[in-house]
């Protein structure tokens, strides 16, 4: 009787066949668990799913002509449902399970969020009707602009960034023109290495020599090797804060003070807000730009590739300098989106450019507004405790069997790093995050960040329930005890995922990208039987 | 010939004026398999400390520094095909880059190899 079953009120699943365990079924699926082939290996060119009308009227002149039909694959509806439903089953997410994936903040969205954002005024209109037709979806946007300037204490925001590293790229751009706009010359930016890994990037992109500047034992940054640093030719720093090893850092305000007084600007990676927001306002710690992730604090939903929404808040130095568009409102009650042709009218004519064609990521503001609404002051308080508390839950419950770098430090902010060292020899992180698939959880983010060994970074956040906790936590330890014990069973994990592990180096060096198998069933001409029909 | 160390886990082979840097044993275990090296553009003129080529493995992208300051004369051209060249045969075949030094004395500030064994083993 396992763990899940444990008054024994359903039938028992079994994970042994009467075959014995190389037993393989006729059509390779198990059970109701479904493989699932390339659309190109169902489909074929007997079939298709629509009816498409023959082409009208004579070709256009002087325009290249495709010669042979495409080499598509035909699928009925049904197999087209299928094949994407069962694709959509293998997948793992946040309404299946935790995902405590550190530094990523995967925490369920609340459904509230999603209703409001599907009321027609808000999803059905569109970037280009006319300013007096959508005053409410203005509204939403200068209602939550003004909510994230009060909740971090800063001066004016830029909406229009599209993600949290766009966010740090429209940062760096706003320093860049202030510093331009002085008639100066600084091509440095500083980077701790307890900073999220887009900081070095985005500074790169934006064409600064990056600077990395070391922690120190206990896991911040190490102020007087900044202090050392600092010059002429110094534009700004990069921090994050609360930084990767889900630590606060409490010299922030001397890091300020130190960066402004050489004439430079302090840009925070605000990916981490929801450990403080409610609790410390950026503003107050001498912060010039910070970027906000809405799909991570304000709780809008992101993975597999999107949608973020990164708005940075700018302190009175730097919001001269921010981006068009944004909204304003005047005192009859109309709200404007402030363009090109209006930027001098509303005194905003310094502005670095765009980020965006548009407004920004309309469906992420409306779910933002509607989380910050519906929890209000205190119930924002509450959400920067409780992402700590949990992540102080695990940090606590795991540390007589994980190494904890920085448990000696203090509590942890939002997230709880553990490393390697004590796992018998041969065994490594990666043996344990396969592991957590076996036992049904998404893995949580490793060898990141690079300052600890092996390291193992995972962030609860405040939606987890103590009970659902405790099971990972139940999970963790006894994966960890594994390691530490030398279970050779590990290195093959996982063992009842669809896929046992998979040869992540091949894989990197011998990509296949392409797809040149045998054609479906029916089997798909090639491009030249097909011919110049 | 001799064989000098950096903290950041570089080796350099230094004969006459000529220098050939790849990255120690010991990094190349702790990147684990390597699956991507970007290697410095010949004629290329780099300075010491400089981030002048990228090793990338199943765990991380990581810069690799040069030693000294330099010109460089000659890329690994059998690592784009063979990455695996850096895990299996790091302190030879998989040298990274050759250059010609343009400061000599800044091998002074390097370590030998008892000193770097001493150094990894602290670690």
């Amino acid at each position: 009787m396992s763990a899940a079953n444990a008054a024994g009120w359903r039938p028992t699943m079994g994970d042994t066949t009467p075959q014995g365990e190389n037993f393989t079924t006729k059509s390779g699926d198990y059970g109701l668990m479904l493989e699932e082939p390339l659309s190109f290996e169902i489909g074929g060119r007997e079939k298709c799913g629509v009816d498409l009308d023959d082409p009208q009227g004579a070709p256009v002149a002087g325009l290249p002509l495709r010669k042979a039909a495409p080499d598509l694959p035909g699928l009925t509806e049904p197999e087209t449902v299928r094949h994407y439903t069962r694709l959509s089953r293998q997948n793992y997410a946040i309404d299946l399970g935790p995902f405590p994936l550190g530094s990523c903040t995967m925490k369920h969205n609340p459904r509230l969020n999603e209703k409001v954002s599907r009321l027609p005024g808000f999803a059905d209109v569109h970037p280009l009707q006319p300013q007096s037709s959508v005053q409410g979806a203005l509204g939403v946007i200068n209602e939550l602009a003004h909510w994230l300037i009060a909740l971090t204490g800063m001066h004016g925001v830029a909406m229009t960034p599209k993600a949290g590293a766009h966010g740090e790229l429209c940062g760096l751009l706003c320093i860049k023109a202030a510093i331009e706009a002085r008639g100066e010359q600084r091509g440095v930016i500083l980077v701790p290495e307890s900073a999220h890994g887009t900081n070095p990037a985005t500074a790169a992109f934006a064409g600064f020599k990056v600077e990395s500047i070391p922690a120190n034992a206990a896991g911040r940054v190490d102020l007087e090797a900044l202090k050392a640093r600092l010059g002429p030719d110094i534009a700004g720093i990069m921090i994050t804060n609360p930084n990767t090893c889900g630590l606060f850092e409490p010299d922030m305000k001397a890091i300020s003070d130190a960066v402004h007084a050489i004439g430079g600007y302090v840009y925070c990676d605000g990916a981490n807000f929801n450990a403080i927001v409610g609790k410390v306002r950026p503003g107050d710690l001498g912060i010039d730009a910070m970027h906000i992730n809405l799909h991570k604090t304000f709780s809008t939903p992101h993975g597999g590739g999107g949608p973020g929404s990164g708005p940075v808040v700018l302190s009175e130095a730097l919001s001269p300098y921010g981006p068009l568009p944004f909204t304003a409102k005047t005192a009859d009650g109309v709200i404007h989106l402030v363009e090109e042709e209006n930027a001098q009218a509303f005194d905003h004519s310094q502005g670095f450019g765009r980020m965006s064609a548009f407004h920004g990521q309309m469906g992420m503001f409306t779910r933002a507004l509607t989380y910050i609404l519906s929890h209000g002051a205190d119930g924002l308080q509450q959400v920067a405790e409780d992402a700590v508390l949990n992540a102080n839950y695990v940090l606590r419950s795991l540390e007589d069997v994980l190494q904890a770098p920085f448990a000696e430090s203090g509590p942890c902010m939002h997230e709880a790093l553990f490393s390697d060292r004590g796992f018998a020899d041969g065994f490594s992180t990666q043996d344990v995050a396969k592991g957590l698939i076996d036992e049904g959880f998404h893995p949580m983010t490793v060898y990141f960040p690079l300052v600890v060994h092996g390291a193992m970074l995972v962030e609860p956040t405040e939606t987890e329930s103590k009970s659902g906790l405790d099971r990972f936590i139940a999970s963790l330890r006894s994966l960890a005890e594994r390691a530490k014990a030398g279970d050779r069973s590990l290195h093959s994990a996982p063992h009842f995922a669809p896929r046992r592990r998979l040869d992540e180096t091949l894989a990197a060096r011998k990509p296949i990208l392409v797809w040149k198998g045998e054609p479906g069933p029916a089997g798909l001409p090639s491009p030249s039987e097909i011919g110049d029909r | 010939m001799t064989r000098y160390f950096t903290k950041d886990h570089e080796w350099i082979e230094v004969d006459g004026d000529t220098g050939t840097v790849g990255i120690t044993d010991y990094a190349q275990g702790q990147l684990g398999d390597i699956t991507f090296v970007e290697l410095p553009a010949e004629g290329a003129s780099v300075g010491k400390g400089d981030a002048v080529s990228v090793v990338d493995s199943v765990k991380a992208a990581s810069d690799v520094y040069s030693p000294v300051s330099g010109t460089v004369d000659q890329a690994n051209a059998a690592l784009a095909d063979e990455p695996e060249l850096v895990n299996s045969d790091a302190e030879k075949g998989g040298w990274l880059f050759r250059l010609t030094l343009t400061d000599p004395a800044e091998l002074d500030g390097l370590m030998d190899e008892a000193a770097y064994k001493a150094f990894v083993e602290a670690l």
